[in-house]
C-alpha cells in the first residue's frame, strides 16, 4: 500500500516535471519565435553592438536640482510656488516661453484664461493663486519707456 | 489574422523598445522621416541652423537670427528663423501625400497627389520676404504676450511651386468666394487630435495673386521638414503665419476664414489706435494683411570700432510688405539728420531690396546708425516704437547699431 501511493506519487510528481519542462520549451520557442518576427536578421546580436541606448538614472533630488537660486531643468527662479508652476504651466509649452514674458497680475491671470479656453488648460483650483503670485513677484513687467538704450553690445575691432 | 497582426505588433511594439528600435528598423522608414521625436536635445542639428542662432523656445519650437546673420541676398536656411505654433509633424509620407481643396465656395472638391501638382500645373521661383507678425515684440512696453522676437524673424529665400491661384481655379471657385483658410498636419501642443493649432489664410485677392505659391522647394532644395516640408502655401509681404505649413487641405470660404489663430486678438490689430495697455475688445480688432515698411542694417555687426578717419561701409535690406521702397536713408546722429542712400529694385515684387552706403564719421566717439525705409506710399519707418497693440505687432520701428569711432 505504502509502496503503491509512493510509487503513484513519484510518478505524478515526474508528470509535473515534464509538464514544467515542456511549458519551458513552449516558452522559449514562443519568445524566439515572436523575436524572429521583429528581427528577421538577428541584427542586434551581430557585429558592432548596436548603439546602445544609455539611459542614466537620475535621483529625485538631481531632477529638481536648485543652483544659484534657479531650477535647473527649467530655468525658472526658485521662489514659493516654483514647483506648483513647474508642474502646471510647461506640460504643453517650454519654461521658456513663461520666462520671456513680462506681466502683471491681471495680464498672468488673463493667459491662463486664455489657454484654459483655448488650449486644453486645465482647471488649476487652488494652484492658480499660488502660479499667479510666483508669476507676478519673479516675471513682473519692466518699465522699459517707448525705446530703451541698446544693451548687451560685444564691441570688436571691425578689420575691413 | 486580425489577432495574429496585433500579437505582432504588440510584440515588436514590445521588443522594439528593448532592442533599440532606430537601428532595427531604420531601413524601413519613409524618406523624410525624422525618428527623433524632434525632442533631440540640439536644435541647431536638429534643423540644420547656426550656432548664432538664437532659441526662444524649445516646445514649440522658436528660433529667430540676428541682423548679421541675414547679410546674404537671399537667405540661405541656416539663417532662417523658425516659428511653430504646434509640433513639428512626424513620419511624413510624401508618396500618398495629397493635397484637398474644398469649402463652400468651391465647385467641386478636388484632391490632387504631390506629383500631379508638380506635372500638371506650371512652376514659378520667386524671392519672397516672410516676416513675423509678432518681429519686434520684445521692445512694447507694456509687454505683450507670447514669444520675445526681437529683429531677427524675418527672411527672403527663393521658393518654386506652382501657383495657388492655378489650382484653386482648376477646382473652380464660385462668386461668393471671400477667403482661403489653410489646414495642415501639424499637432497641437496638447496632443489633442481635435485641435488644430492653427490654420489661417488671406482674402481672394491675395490668394489668386501670382507670387502666392504653393512650394515644393526653398532655395532650390526640398524644404526643410521645420519650414512646411513636402508642401508650403507662400505669401509673400504678408504675416509669415499666412504661408502655411505642412500643407494638407485648402478650404474656399465664403466668409473670412475663422481658424484657430484667425479669431480673438491673433494676428490682429486694434481697428482704431489705442493708448498703451488697453484692452481691447474683439470686435474692435482688425486683421493684419500687408506688413508695414522696414529695413535692416546686416553689415557691420553691431559693436563695431574703428579708426578715427576710416569710413566705414553698411550694407542691408529693407522690404514694405506689398508695396516697394521707393526711399533709404539712414543717420548717425539719433535721427536729427538723414543720409539718403541707394537702394536696388526688388528681384520680383514682395522680395526684399538691398542698399548699401559708406559713412563718415565727423570725430571720435559712440554713435548709432539707424535705417528708415520709405514705401511707394510716402510712409516711413518711425523712430520710436509704433502704436501699442495687445499682442505686440507690427514693430518696425527704426534698426539701431551701435559703432565706436576710436
Amino acid at each position: 500500500m505504502e509502496n503503491k501511493s509512493t510509487k503513484f506519487r513519484g510518478s505524478v510528481r515526474g508528470t509535473y516535471r515534464l509538464k514544467f519542462i515542456l511549458w519551458c520549451f513552449i516558452g522559449v520557442i514562443t519568445f524566439m519565435g515572436i523575436y524572429l518576427m521583429a528581427d528577421p536578421t538577428l541584427s542586434a546580436f551581430k557585429g558592432q553592438a548596436p548603439a546602445e541606448t544609455i539611459v542614466s538614472i537620475t535621483d529625485e533630488d538631481d531632477y529638481d536640482k536648485i543652483e544659484n537660486g534657479i531650477h535647473v531643468r527649467t530655468g525658472f527662479i526658485d521662489a514659493p510656488g516654483l514647483m506648483e508652476t513647474v508642474n502646471n504651466c510647461t506640460n504643453c509649452h517650454s519654461s521658456k516661453l513663461v520666462i520671456q514674458n513680462r506681466m502683471n497680475k491681471e495680464g498672468w491671470i488673463a493667459t491662463i484664461k486664455w489657454m484654459q479656453e483655448t488650449q486644453n488648460l486645465w482647471d488649476l483650483g487652488k494652484n492658480e493663486a499660488i502660479i499667479v503670485d510666483y508669476l507676478v513677484a519673479n516675471y513682473p513687467p519692466k518699465e522699459m519707456g517707448r525705446r530703451g538704450n541698446l544693451e548687451g553690445i560685444e564691441w570688436y575691432l571691425l578689420k575691413e | 489574422m486580425e489577432r495574429r497582426k496585433f500579437i505582432g505588433r504588440a510584440a515588436l511594439a514590445a521588443l522594439s523598445a528593448s532592442l533599440g528600435t532606430e537601428i532595427v528598423f531604420g531601413r524601413n522608414l519613409p524618406k523624410g522621416y525624422v525618428p527623433l521625436a524632434l525632442q533631440h536635445p540640439d536644435p541647431y542639428k536638429l534643423f540644420d541652423k547656426d550656432k548664432e542662432m538664437v532659441l526662444l523656445n524649445d516646445k514649440p519650437w522658436n528660433m529667430e537670427a540676428q541682423a548679421h546673420l541675414l547679410d546674404d541676398k537671399v537667405t540661405p536656411n541656416k539663417y532662417i528663423f523658425i516659428r511653430n505654433n504646434g509640433l513639428v509633424p512626424e513620419g511624413i509620407d510624401v508618396n500618398n501625400w495629397t493635397l484637398t481643396i474644398d469649402g463652400e465656395s468651391v465647385h467641386k472638391e478636388k484632391t490632387y497627389t504631390l506629383a500631379e501638382l508638380k506635372s500638371k500645373f506650371k512652376q514659378y521661383s520667386y524671392q519672397l520676404t516672410l516676416e513675423c507678425g509678432g518681429n519686434g515684440r520684445a521692445e512694447f512696453n507694456p509687454p505683450t504676450k507670447g514669444n520675445q522676437w526681437t529683429i531677427g524673424a524675418v527672411y527672403c529665400a527663393e521658393w518654386t511651386g506652382i501657383r495657388l491661384r492655378d489650382v484653386l481655379e482648376d477646382a473652380g471657385i464660385k462668386k461668393d468666394a471671400v477667403y482661403i483658410g489653410y489646414h495642415a498636419i501639424d499637432q497641437h501642443l496638447s496632443r489633442d487630435p481635435e485641435k488644430e493649432p492653427i490654420s489661417r489664410g488671406a482674402p481672394m485677392a491675395k490668394a489668386l495673386q501670382d507670387e502666392t505659391l504653393l512650394a515644393f522647394k526653398m532655395n532650390g532644395e526640398d524644404i526643410p521638414l521645420v519650414h512646411g516640408y513636402p508642401l508650403r502655401l507662400v505669401a509673400g509681404g504678408w504675416p509669415a503665419s499666412v504661408s502655411g505649413k505642412w500643407l494638407q487641405r485648402i478650404s474656399i470660404r465664403n466668409k473670412v476664414h475663422d481658424g484657430p489663430k484667425m479669431t480673438g486678438d491673433s494676428y490682429k490689430l486694434p481697428c482704431n489706435p489705442v493708448a498703451p495697455g488697453v484692452e481691447v475688445n474683439e470686435k474692435d480688432m482688425c486683421i493684419i494683411e500687408s506688413m508695414p515698411v522696414k529695413s535692416l542694417i546686416t553689415h557691420p555687426k553691431t559693436g563695431a570700432m574703428i579708426l578715427n578717419g576710416k569710413k566705414l561701409d553698411i550694407r542691408g535690406h529693407a522690404w514694405a510688405g506689398e508695396l516697394e521702397v521707393a526711399k533709404m536713408e539712414y543717420s548717425i546722429d539719433f535721427g536729427a539728420t538723414w543720409q539718403a542712400c541707394p537702394i536696388e529694385k526688388p528681384a520680383n515684387r514682395l522680395a526684399w531690396q538691398h542698399f548699401s552706403a559708406r559713412v563718415d564719421f565727423p570725430k571720435k566717439g559712440y554713435y548709432e546708425i539707424w535705417s528708415r525705409a520709405t514705401d511707394a506710399q510716402g510712409t516711413s519707418q518711425p523712430m520710436l516704437i509704433p502704436g501699442w497693440n495687445p499682442k505686440g505687432y507690427l514693430n518696425n520701428a527704426c534698426q539701431r547699431i551701435a559703432i565706436k569711432v576710436t
